[in-house]
């Protein structure tokens, strides 16, 4: 499983890469190995306003639907339009070209409730999913 | 997840687990539901070869002086139309004109048949069977003792052809034949479940292993039931529990072609016949979404906000990336070239409806 140092991760499988006021958001590689193949990706529109840990999207496999969850409040500056017709970058490239949207937060972006790599594979581990 | 361990296994579990498959639990067996991936192992039988255990079905020997008059009985096809070496599709009706299962009927000697059922279904159908059987008419349960693997796809002849001293090439569909299948015993017939050509393998349990390990080694690509039902959905294949169960009709599923009402009496003839003059109040057809979003088992399908039927079996094409599914609707609706919604997570998404015979050839457009 493949858990990059310089991202934060939820307990819901999504991970955010804050960038100054810009935080990019995707699905981390465990959870999209659980998934399988991903066939359709729901994303908001640009300009959405996202309170953190609301639905902002869907993800879909051949096997399973999955909610996809804010982990920071924020605006949509951007979709990854990509993924209109290239699910398949979800699986190959998870924390990549797989990415799912950019927010704007705010300066003082909390993020005391996420999870560090080592936390996260913990967690996944500990709790079997 | 934690797999129950009171879940049967087949006898090529190891070698699943040696593949590194992921196993599901599925009508009381540990199967694996896929080993690279659900779209690679779809595209390698559309495209090429792969290789199914498919022993959790059940396998039934008829056999006896009314082997056929039990099999005409309680099977709706018309089993004295089967020579020896020939097999067919056909269903288990109930009283009522429903479904019990569907099935393929093999016909071995004039008096000695195998017929495969689901594993779903397997004790009900021996139940079934064993119920009409008259004296010196034995039903048995040969599925533990044995094991059963599909080869499919355009290349499964010349991946098959080198273990076997069958001729495969002059087998026709639905044709079987016995002989020496990677050293062994075994029967070989020009079946499946996938909508490609291929060849369903039945041969002793402890021997289907080396049947397994001999495709595997000749890079044929181990297929587990994820690529098994998108395929089999593509190809507009029912499945029971989804396109057909004990409240559906052959004339509703659109199986009256593998029921022969002509043949004489038969359980649930009386059914059949009177809900064909009646006339279907409901069709199954196949639906091409024009989104990405995959129809499911159960999402309503509307037109104008009417509720008009209910999806029973979707997925997505491994090979031209469209999602795709069968579903139930109002005769009054189910035209050919209808667009539809099918309402998915509270969303209507477009979908056209077409014959489920030519969902494997569709595009979004045509």
């Amino acid at each position: 499983m493949e858990l990059p140092d310089d991202l934060l991760y939820t307990r819901t499988h999504e991970w955010v890469r804050l960038d100054g006021t810009t935080a990019t958001v995707g699905i981390t590689d465990h959870a999209q190995c659980e998934l399988g193949d991903v066939v359709y990706v729901e994303l908001p529109d640009q300009g959405a306003t996202l309170e953190r840990d609301a639905v902002f999207g869907t993800v879909e496999s051949v096997k399973a639907v999955s909610d996809l969850y804010a982990p920071v409040s924020g605006t949509v500056a951007e979709v990854n339009g990509a993924l209109a017709d290239q699910t398949e970058l979800v699986n190959q490239s998870p924390y990549g070209e797989g990415w799912m949207v950019r927010l704007t937060v705010a300066p003082d972006c909390d993020t005391s409730h996420l999870m560090s790599a080592q936390e996260y594979e913990r967690y996944v581990q500990e709790s079997g999913h | 997840m934690t797999i129950p361990d009171d879940l049967r296994r087949t006898p090529l579990h190891e070698e699943h687990i040696r593949l590194g498959a992921r196993m599901v639990p599925f009508a009381g067996w540990q199967m694996p539901v896929q080993y690279a991936g659900v779209m690679e192992e779809a595209r390698a039988v559309r495209q090429a070869v792969g290789l199914f255990d498919i022993s959790h079905m059940g396998r039934f020997r008829v056999a006896g002086s009314d082997a056929e008059a039990l099999l005409q009985q309680t099977t709706t096809n018309d089993v004295s139309a089967l020579s020896p070496g020939k097999a067919q599709y056909s269903l288990i009706p109930n009283e009522q004109g429903g479904i019990l299962d569907d099935i393929i009927v093999y016909r071995k000697a004039p008096s000695d048949f195998i017929v495969v059922v689901n594993a779903s279904n397997r004790d009900r159908d021996l139940e079934f069977f064993r119920a009409h059987a008259p004296s010196g008419t034995s039903v048995e349960d040969v599925s533990d003792a044995t094991g059963m693997v599909a080869v499919q796809g355009p290349a499964a002849q010349d991946a098959l052809q080198p273990l076997t001293d069958i001729e495969l090439a002059s087998l026709p569909r639905f044709g079987f034949a016995e002989g020496s299948v990677a050293g062994r015993q075994a029967t070989i017939c020009r079946t499946g479940y996938t909508g490609e050509d291929g060849f369903e393998v039945i041969g002793a349990a402890a021997h289907i292993v080396e049947l397994w390990r001999a495709l595997v080694d000749a890079h044929v690509v181990p297929c587990g039931l994820g690529a098994r039902d998108s395929l089999r959905t593509e190809a507009g294949y029912p499945l029971y529990g989804h396109e057909i169960d004990e409240t559906t009709t052959p004339v509703e599923a659109g199986l009256m072609w593998a029921v022969k009402l002509d043949k004489g009496s038969f359980v649930g003839r009386d059914a059949i016949l009177a809900a064909k003059q009646a006339g279907p109040s409901r069709k199954l057809m196949g639906l091409i979404m024009e989104g990405r979003a995959l129809p499911r088992q159960g999402y309503s399908i509307e037109a104008q906000g009417e509720p008009i039927g209910v999806v029973t079996s979707g997925a997505f094409s491994a090979t031209r990336s469209i999602a795709l599914g069968m579903g139930y609707v109002r005769s009054d609706h189910a035209r050919n070239g209808a667009t539809v919604d099918v309402v998915i997570r509270g969303t209507t998404h477009a979908c056209r409806l077409l014959p489920k015979k030519d969902l494997l050839t569709a595009t979004i457009t045509s």
